[in-house]
């Protein structure tokens, strides 16, 4: 099932929390070979962990992770406008409808890596409408591409840096009712079941509550 | 909407702390709520306020330290998203007391709050209390809480420019791609037109406008238009 975690709620579920910063580790340093440290405990994080960012979570039966992203606002501090600014127009992207999503993250245990992806991007479609969110904005690789376009939700791409496999680019993903369900389709779940995840971690926002009085 | 764009002309009008708090009192009446409470914690610990609440209900609360208790604070202040107070857990024996006491110090029974991320670790709490049974607050929101996150935002831009700068003008700098966007708008290009000739998606362009239309606290596109050559940002 889907958790939405802010990191301050994190701590309640240890399980979850650890074996998402170990499979973090597993892909982005051993894999990817990316520039993040690993710390003693074989956990992945960087300074935006610290921000209290809201983590999507898949959790697996057992308890444990199976997949995840990170969510900021971009009126805060991002990655994206942190470091990416050469991909984003030459400065910083900021809205309060545009939320940064970071670390995308499959777990190298997964026998169902392509369900779980499916099954983050429709959560990721679940909270940009649940909070009346425009777009989404990331910073990905070349590979990404690819498997973004497998999952039937491609970004706009808004700059690239590098060609080939070395290329890194910065995109956009518009949120919408449609998206959502196409998601919830590609995912084999139900969008009723993913709007339950949605407000279990939430209860319902107060546009929400009026629209279904 | 006429309401959103008119209430952006009087915060951009703002150029003192005080005049935020004239301005939220303002706001109070043009959106027919009870009170409006906004808060900002910087990086520093500074803190700042603007509000409608009783005075003796801010000294009260500041005297027995409620913000240990608050589920608005408690639920919100360290979030990022909007939420309903309804949503929050008013249970312990403690919290409902707090709320009683709230109550009889002139706050209503419905509310929401805004959480705010600002630049380099600021953070504030925009929120609306009301007086109503469920039904009539549920309407208000569907029809009011759009307009009160973007005010929130914006008031919180107000805020820091007014804190920080010395000079006058926006917080965040525009970016070459959001002046090119603005430019092109000015001289009175279509948004098709516009993607075409700056070789993106109109969805890009649409982020490249709301981007900009926030750092210059603008209500709609033709005002974020008006702001920058205003501020001298761009030039047709």
């Amino acid at each position: 099932m889907i958790r939405y975690l802010y990191a301050d709620q994190l701590d309640a579920f240890p399980k979850l929390r650890d074996t998402m910063l170990r499979d973090r580790a597993t892909q982005f340093h051993a894999r990817l070979k990316w520039d993040v440290s690993v710390d003693e405990n074989g956990f992945e994080r960087d300074q935006y962990d610290a921000l209290n960012p809201l983590y999507v979570i898949w959790e697996t039966q057992m308890g444990r992770h199976g997949g995840s992203m990170r969510f900021l606002p971009t009126t805060g501090d991002t990655m994206v406008n942190d470091h990416f600014e050469h991909l984003t127009g030459g400065g910083a992207i900021c809205a309060p409808t545009i939320w940064e999503t970071t670390r995308f993250c499959i777990s190298p245990d997964a026998p169902d890596g392509g369900k779980i992806a499916a099954h983050l991007m429709l959560a990721g479609a679940e909270l940009g409408v649940g909070f009346g969110l425009s777009h989404a904005i990331g910073v990905f690789d070349a590979r990404m591409v690819r498997i973004y376009r497998k999952l039937g939700w491609e970004p706009d791409i808004l700059g690239t840096d590098g060609t080939g496999r070395e290329a890194i680019s910065a995109g956009l993903w518009e949120f919408g009712g449609e998206i959502r369900l196409k998601m919830a389709g590609r995912a084999g779940i139900s969008p009723e079941l993913s709007r339950h995840w949605f407000l279990r971690a939430f209860g319902a926002p107060a546009q929400e509550i009026a629209s279904a009085a | 909407m006429n309401k959103l764009v008119d209430m952006q002309e009087v915060l951009s009008q703002a150029t003192t702390l005080e005049g935020l708090q004239d301005f939220v009192e303002n706001l109070r009446d043009v959106y027919d709520i009870e009170h409006l409470v906004y808060h900002s914690v910087n990086s520093k610990g500074g803190q700042y306020a603007a509000l409608t609440y009783d005075p003796s209900w801010v000294d009260r609360y500041l005297e027995k330290d409620y913000a240990r208790i608050d589920p608005v604070v408690q639920g919100a202040y360290r979030r990022f998203h909007p939420v309903d107070w309804k949503a929050l857990d008013w249970s312990a024996k403690a919290t409902s007391s707090f709320l009683g006491e709230a109550i009889d110090n002139g706050l209503g029974n419905q509310g929401f709050s805004i959480p705010i991320r600002g630049p380099s670790g600021q953070f504030a709490l925009f929120s609306a209390n009301q007086k109503c049974q469920d039904e009539a607050w549920a309407n208000y929101t569907s029809e009011r809480s759009a307009d009160l996150i973007l005010i929130a935002h914006y008031l919180n831009e107000k805020a820091l420019e007014i804190e920080g700068a010395t000079e006058r003008g926006p917080v965040r700098a525009l970016s070459p791609r959001e002046k090119d966007t603005l430019t092109l708008l000015a001289v009175g290009h279509n948004r098709a037109a516009i993607a075409e000739q700056l070789n993106i998606s109109e969805n890009t362009l649409r982020v490249y406008i709301e981007s900009a239309r926030f750092k210059l606290g603008a209500a709609n596109t033709t005002h974020a238009v008006a702001m920058a050559l205003i501020h001298g940002l761009i030039v047709v």
